[in-house]
Protein backbone atom coordinates (compact mmCIF):
# COMPACT_ATOMS: atom_id res chain seq x y z
CA UNK A 1 0.00 0.00 0.00
CA UNK A 2 2.72 2.31 1.00
CA UNK A 3 4.37 1.18 -2.05
CA UNK A 4 1.59 2.49 -4.40
CA UNK A 5 1.26 5.36 -2.96
CA UNK A 6 5.37 6.21 -3.47
CA UNK A 7 4.89 5.02 -7.15
CA UNK A 8 1.68 7.27 -7.58
CA UNK A 9 3.79 10.20 -6.04
CA UNK A 10 7.00 9.33 -8.25
CA UNK A 11 4.82 10.07 -11.11
CA UNK A 12 3.14 12.95 -10.09
CA UNK A 13 7.05 13.95 -9.62
CA UNK A 14 8.10 13.69 -12.88
CA UNK A 15 5.31 15.61 -14.17
CA UNK A 16 6.05 18.44 -11.71
CA UNK A 17 2.30 18.31 -10.12
CA UNK A 18 3.70 17.20 -6.55
CA UNK A 19 3.23 19.50 -3.27
CA UNK A 20 6.16 20.29 -1.13
CA UNK A 21 4.70 18.30 1.14
CA UNK A 22 4.53 14.83 -0.90
CA UNK A 23 8.04 15.61 -2.31
CA UNK A 24 9.05 15.80 1.66
CA UNK A 25 7.60 12.11 1.58
CA UNK A 26 9.64 11.15 -0.99
CA UNK A 27 12.39 12.14 0.51
CA UNK A 28 11.82 10.47 3.76
CA UNK A 29 10.95 7.20 2.07
CA UNK A 30 14.13 6.99 -0.22
CA UNK A 31 16.50 8.02 2.85
CA UNK A 32 15.82 4.57 4.09
CA UNK A 33 18.21 2.16 3.89
CA UNK A 34 16.00 0.10 1.63
CA UNK A 35 13.84 0.36 -1.14
CA UNK A 36 12.58 -1.81 -3.56
CA UNK A 37 14.47 -2.93 -6.14
CA UNK A 38 12.81 -1.34 -9.18
CA UNK A 39 13.13 2.19 -7.69
CA UNK A 40 16.73 1.91 -6.72
CA UNK A 41 17.47 4.17 -9.39
CA UNK A 42 16.07 7.48 -7.46
CA UNK A 43 18.00 6.63 -4.48
CA UNK A 44 21.09 8.58 -5.04
CA UNK A 45 18.94 11.28 -6.38
CA UNK A 46 17.14 12.14 -3.63
CA UNK A 47 20.09 11.42 -1.36
CA UNK A 48 21.98 14.28 -3.48
CA UNK A 49 18.89 16.59 -2.45
CA UNK A 50 19.64 16.00 0.92
CA UNK A 51 23.15 16.42 0.90
CA UNK A 52 23.65 19.77 -1.19
CA UNK A 53 20.88 20.93 1.27
CA UNK A 54 23.74 21.14 4.06
CA UNK A 55 26.13 23.05 2.02
CA UNK A 56 27.28 26.33 3.74
CA UNK A 57 28.97 29.48 2.89
CA UNK A 58 31.74 29.53 4.67
CA UNK A 59 33.62 32.55 3.55
CA UNK A 60 33.39 35.84 5.69
CA UNK A 61 32.16 39.24 4.11
CA UNK A 62 33.77 42.33 4.47
CA UNK A 63 31.25 44.63 4.63
CA UNK A 64 33.15 48.43 4.89
CA UNK A 65 30.82 51.10 5.77
CA UNK A 66 30.64 54.03 3.94
CA UNK A 67 32.12 56.78 6.74
CA UNK A 68 35.27 56.83 5.50
CA UNK A 69 33.89 58.59 2.23
CA UNK A 70 31.92 60.71 4.37
CA UNK A 71 35.26 62.29 5.86
CA UNK A 72 36.97 62.64 3.11
CA UNK A 73 33.98 65.06 1.60
CA UNK A 74 34.58 67.15 4.78
CA UNK A 75 37.95 67.76 4.22
CA UNK A 76 37.08 68.67 0.88
CA UNK A 77 34.77 70.89 1.99
CA UNK A 78 36.72 72.33 4.41
CA UNK A 79 39.41 73.25 1.95
CA UNK A 80 37.12 75.05 -0.26
CA UNK A 81 35.69 77.20 2.81
CA UNK A 82 39.13 78.77 3.88
CA UNK A 83 40.11 78.98 0.24
CA UNK A 84 37.26 80.98 -0.12
CA UNK A 85 37.58 82.95 3.11
CA UNK A 86 41.17 83.67 2.41
CA UNK A 87 39.69 84.98 -1.01
CA UNK A 88 37.09 87.49 0.28
CA UNK A 89 39.04 88.85 3.92
CA UNK A 90 41.57 90.83 0.78
CA UNK A 91 42.16 94.32 2.99
CA UNK A 92 40.29 96.34 0.68
CA UNK A 93 40.74 99.77 0.37
CA UNK A 94 38.69 101.35 -2.02
CA UNK A 95 37.92 104.28 -0.22
CA UNK A 96 36.22 107.19 -2.25
CA UNK A 97 38.49 110.07 -2.14
CA UNK A 98 35.75 112.32 -4.08
CA UNK A 99 36.21 114.49 -6.94
CA UNK A 100 36.63 117.75 -8.09
CA UNK A 101 33.48 119.11 -10.33
CA UNK A 102 35.41 122.22 -11.68
CA UNK A 103 38.30 121.40 -14.38
CA UNK A 104 40.06 124.36 -13.72
CA UNK A 105 39.94 123.47 -10.00
CA UNK A 106 41.19 120.09 -10.75
CA UNK A 107 43.99 121.34 -13.02
CA UNK A 108 44.92 123.85 -10.05
CA UNK A 109 45.06 120.97 -7.91
CA UNK A 110 47.07 119.33 -9.80
CA UNK A 111 49.27 121.55 -10.40
CA UNK A 112 49.66 121.92 -6.37
CA UNK A 113 50.43 118.63 -6.09
CA UNK A 114 52.71 118.40 -8.90
CA UNK A 115 54.99 121.48 -8.08
CA UNK A 116 54.97 119.82 -4.46
CA UNK A 117 55.95 117.20 -5.97
CA UNK A 118 58.57 118.48 -7.93
CA UNK A 119 60.22 120.97 -5.08
CA UNK A 120 60.54 117.96 -2.98
CA UNK A 121 62.02 116.18 -5.60
CA UNK A 122 64.87 119.18 -5.99
CA UNK A 123 65.33 119.33 -2.30
CA UNK A 124 66.58 115.68 -2.83
CA UNK A 125 68.53 115.88 -5.40
CA UNK A 126 70.13 119.47 -3.97
CA UNK A 127 70.73 117.29 -1.03
CA UNK A 128 72.97 114.91 -2.99
CA UNK A 129 74.76 118.44 -4.88
CA UNK A 130 77.67 117.65 -2.92
CA UNK A 131 78.35 114.46 -4.78
CA UNK A 132 79.54 116.71 -7.74
CA UNK A 133 82.45 117.94 -5.52
CA UNK A 134 83.78 114.13 -6.25
CA UNK A 135 84.04 115.25 -10.04
CA UNK A 136 85.72 118.79 -9.06
CA UNK A 137 88.09 117.09 -7.02
CA UNK A 138 89.15 114.22 -9.21
CA UNK A 139 89.23 116.77 -12.37
CA UNK A 140 92.18 118.81 -10.61
CA UNK A 141 93.97 115.58 -10.16
CA UNK A 142 93.84 114.10 -13.80
CA UNK A 143 94.45 117.38 -15.05
CA UNK A 144 94.06 117.41 -19.40
CA UNK B 1 21.06 49.97 9.43
CA UNK B 2 23.74 48.90 11.47
CA UNK B 3 25.79 45.59 10.22
CA UNK B 4 24.08 43.37 12.90
CA UNK B 5 20.33 44.15 11.81
CA UNK B 6 21.61 43.64 7.77
CA UNK B 7 23.41 40.31 8.98
CA UNK B 8 19.98 39.28 10.17
CA UNK B 9 17.83 39.74 7.34
CA UNK B 10 21.09 38.02 5.09
CA UNK B 11 22.02 35.33 7.02
CA UNK B 12 19.08 32.90 6.66
CA UNK B 13 19.57 32.60 3.03
CA UNK B 14 23.38 33.42 2.21
CA UNK B 15 23.35 29.57 2.04
CA UNK B 16 20.93 29.45 -0.97
CA UNK B 17 22.71 32.33 -2.72
CA UNK B 18 25.72 30.37 -2.42
CA UNK B 19 23.96 27.21 -3.41
CA UNK B 20 22.85 28.18 -6.71
CA UNK B 21 25.71 29.99 -7.62
CA UNK B 22 27.32 27.28 -7.34
CA UNK B 23 24.99 25.24 -9.62
CA UNK B 24 25.39 27.67 -11.94
CA UNK B 25 29.13 28.06 -11.91
CA UNK B 26 30.21 24.64 -11.08
CA UNK B 27 33.46 25.67 -9.08
CA UNK B 28 32.87 26.15 -5.39
CA UNK B 29 35.80 29.66 -5.54
CA UNK B 30 33.88 31.16 -7.92
CA UNK B 31 30.61 30.64 -6.60
CA UNK B 32 32.09 31.62 -3.16
CA UNK B 33 33.18 34.89 -5.14
CA UNK B 34 30.22 35.53 -6.55
CA UNK B 35 28.29 35.22 -3.17
CA UNK B 36 30.69 37.83 -2.08
CA UNK B 37 29.72 39.89 -4.98
CA UNK B 38 26.01 39.53 -4.31
CA UNK B 39 26.42 40.02 -0.61
CA UNK B 40 28.82 43.36 -1.24
CA UNK B 41 25.62 44.94 -3.19
CA UNK B 42 22.75 43.83 -0.83
CA UNK B 43 25.14 45.48 1.66
CA UNK B 44 25.89 48.63 -0.34
CA UNK B 45 22.48 49.05 -1.09
CA UNK B 46 20.96 48.83 2.32
CA UNK B 47 18.85 51.46 2.34
CA UNK B 48 16.81 50.87 -0.52
CA UNK B 49 16.65 46.92 1.15
CA UNK B 50 13.55 48.06 3.93
CA UNK B 51 11.50 48.74 0.60
CA UNK B 52 11.51 45.32 -0.69
CA UNK B 53 8.97 42.97 0.36
CA UNK B 54 10.88 39.96 0.03
CA UNK B 55 14.78 40.71 0.09
CA UNK B 56 15.33 36.77 -0.49
CA UNK B 57 13.68 36.22 -3.62
CA UNK B 58 14.97 39.63 -4.37
CA UNK B 59 18.69 38.43 -3.82
CA UNK B 60 17.91 35.18 -5.46
CA UNK B 61 16.94 36.70 -9.04
CA UNK B 62 19.71 38.79 -8.57
CA UNK B 63 22.42 35.75 -8.18
CA UNK B 64 20.74 33.99 -10.89
CA UNK B 65 21.17 37.40 -13.05
CA UNK B 66 24.80 37.91 -11.77
CA UNK B 67 25.75 34.30 -12.64
CA UNK B 68 24.22 34.18 -16.15
CA UNK B 69 26.03 37.15 -16.82
CA UNK B 70 29.30 35.71 -15.34
CA UNK B 71 28.84 32.37 -17.50
CA UNK B 72 28.21 34.58 -20.84
CA UNK B 73 31.31 36.66 -20.00
CA UNK B 74 32.98 33.54 -19.79
CA UNK B 75 31.56 32.06 -22.87
CA UNK B 76 32.46 35.17 -24.56
CA UNK B 77 36.24 35.00 -23.41
CA UNK B 78 36.34 31.37 -24.30
CA UNK B 79 37.50 30.40 -21.08
CA UNK B 80 36.75 27.01 -19.54
CA UNK B 81 35.68 27.26 -15.67
CA UNK B 82 37.84 25.27 -14.00
CA UNK B 83 36.77 23.47 -10.36
CA UNK B 84 38.86 21.66 -7.86
CA UNK B 85 36.26 20.78 -5.28
CA UNK B 86 37.98 17.17 -4.53
CA UNK B 87 37.37 17.37 -1.02
CA UNK B 88 36.07 14.27 0.66
CA UNK B 89 33.78 14.45 3.71
CA UNK B 90 32.75 10.91 4.26
CA UNK B 91 34.32 8.11 5.62
CA UNK B 92 35.74 5.62 3.03
CA UNK B 93 33.16 3.02 4.17
CA UNK B 94 32.60 0.56 0.81
CA UNK B 95 28.89 1.45 0.98
CA UNK B 96 29.52 5.48 1.42
CA UNK B 97 31.69 5.06 -1.30
CA UNK B 98 29.29 3.79 -3.84
CA UNK B 99 26.48 6.00 -2.52
CA UNK B 100 29.49 9.13 -3.32
CA UNK B 101 29.75 7.80 -6.29
CA UNK B 102 26.26 7.96 -7.50
CA UNK B 103 25.42 11.20 -5.93
CA UNK B 104 28.60 12.27 -8.44
CA UNK B 105 26.47 10.95 -10.74
CA UNK B 106 23.76 12.66 -10.12
CA UNK B 107 25.97 16.14 -9.28
CA UNK B 108 27.15 15.23 -13.40
CA UNK B 109 23.98 14.87 -14.54
CA UNK B 110 22.60 17.80 -13.05
CA UNK B 111 25.44 19.70 -14.83
CA UNK B 112 24.61 18.54 -17.88
CA UNK B 113 20.60 19.88 -17.78
CA UNK B 114 20.46 23.51 -19.24
CA UNK B 115 20.85 26.30 -17.16
CA UNK B 116 17.39 26.87 -16.19
CA UNK B 117 16.36 23.71 -15.41
CA UNK B 118 19.67 23.42 -13.17
CA UNK B 119 17.83 26.25 -11.42
CA UNK B 120 14.55 24.98 -11.08
CA UNK B 121 16.07 21.81 -9.48
CA UNK B 122 18.07 23.71 -7.54
CA UNK B 123 15.44 26.18 -6.27
CA UNK B 124 12.79 23.34 -6.20
CA UNK B 125 14.22 20.04 -5.19
CA UNK B 126 16.84 21.02 -3.11
CA UNK B 127 15.75 24.57 -1.32
CA UNK B 128 12.41 23.45 -1.73
CA UNK B 129 10.43 26.85 -2.59
CA UNK B 130 7.15 26.90 -3.75
CA UNK B 131 6.30 27.42 -7.12
CA UNK B 132 5.18 30.80 -6.39
CA UNK B 133 8.49 31.80 -5.27
CA UNK B 134 9.93 30.64 -8.06
CA UNK B 135 8.11 32.36 -10.67
CA UNK B 136 8.97 35.22 -8.65
CA UNK B 137 12.97 34.65 -8.46
CA UNK B 138 12.53 33.35 -12.13
CA UNK B 139 10.48 35.69 -13.67
CA UNK B 140 8.54 32.87 -15.47
CA UNK B 141 4.96 31.50 -15.00
CA UNK B 142 4.46 28.55 -12.77
CA UNK B 143 3.43 26.40 -15.72
CA UNK B 144 6.84 27.06 -17.86
CA UNK B 145 8.18 26.24 -14.22
CA UNK B 146 6.42 22.90 -13.93
CA UNK B 147 7.24 21.73 -17.70
CA UNK B 148 11.01 22.73 -16.87
CA UNK B 149 10.95 20.88 -13.94
CA UNK B 150 9.21 17.60 -15.16
CA UNK B 151 11.59 17.79 -18.16
CA UNK B 152 14.56 18.20 -15.40
CA UNK B 153 13.19 15.51 -13.34
CA UNK B 154 12.78 12.93 -16.12
CA UNK B 155 16.24 13.67 -17.55
CA UNK B 156 18.06 13.03 -14.30
CA UNK B 157 15.65 9.54 -13.45
CA UNK B 158 16.24 8.28 -17.32
CA UNK B 159 20.30 8.96 -16.99
CA UNK B 160 19.96 7.32 -13.68
CA UNK B 161 18.18 4.25 -14.56
CA UNK B 162 20.56 4.26 -17.50
CA UNK B 163 23.93 3.99 -15.32
CA UNK B 164 22.06 2.03 -12.97
CA UNK B 165 21.09 -0.98 -15.14
CA UNK B 166 24.44 -0.91 -17.46
CA UNK B 167 26.95 0.21 -14.77
CA UNK B 168 29.66 3.12 -15.26
CA UNK B 169 29.12 4.00 -19.04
Amino acid sequence: MVLNNIEELLVKYENGETTLNEEQQLKDYFSQDTVEPHLEMYKPMFAYFLVNQQEQFTKDVPLKTKKIEIYKWISVAAVAVLMIGFYFNRPVSQEDLGTYEDPEMAYNEVKKSLEMISTHLNKGASSINYLNEVDNTTSLIFKK
Amino acid sequence: MTQTEFLDIVMPFKDKVFRLAKRLLVSREEAEDATQEILMKLWNNKTKIQEYKNVEAFSMTMTKNFCLDKLKSKQAQNLKLVHSNYQDHKVSLQKQLELNDSLNWVSKIIEDLPEQQKMIIQLRDIEQYDFDEISKMLDMNNTAIRVSLSRARKTIREKLTNTHSYGIK
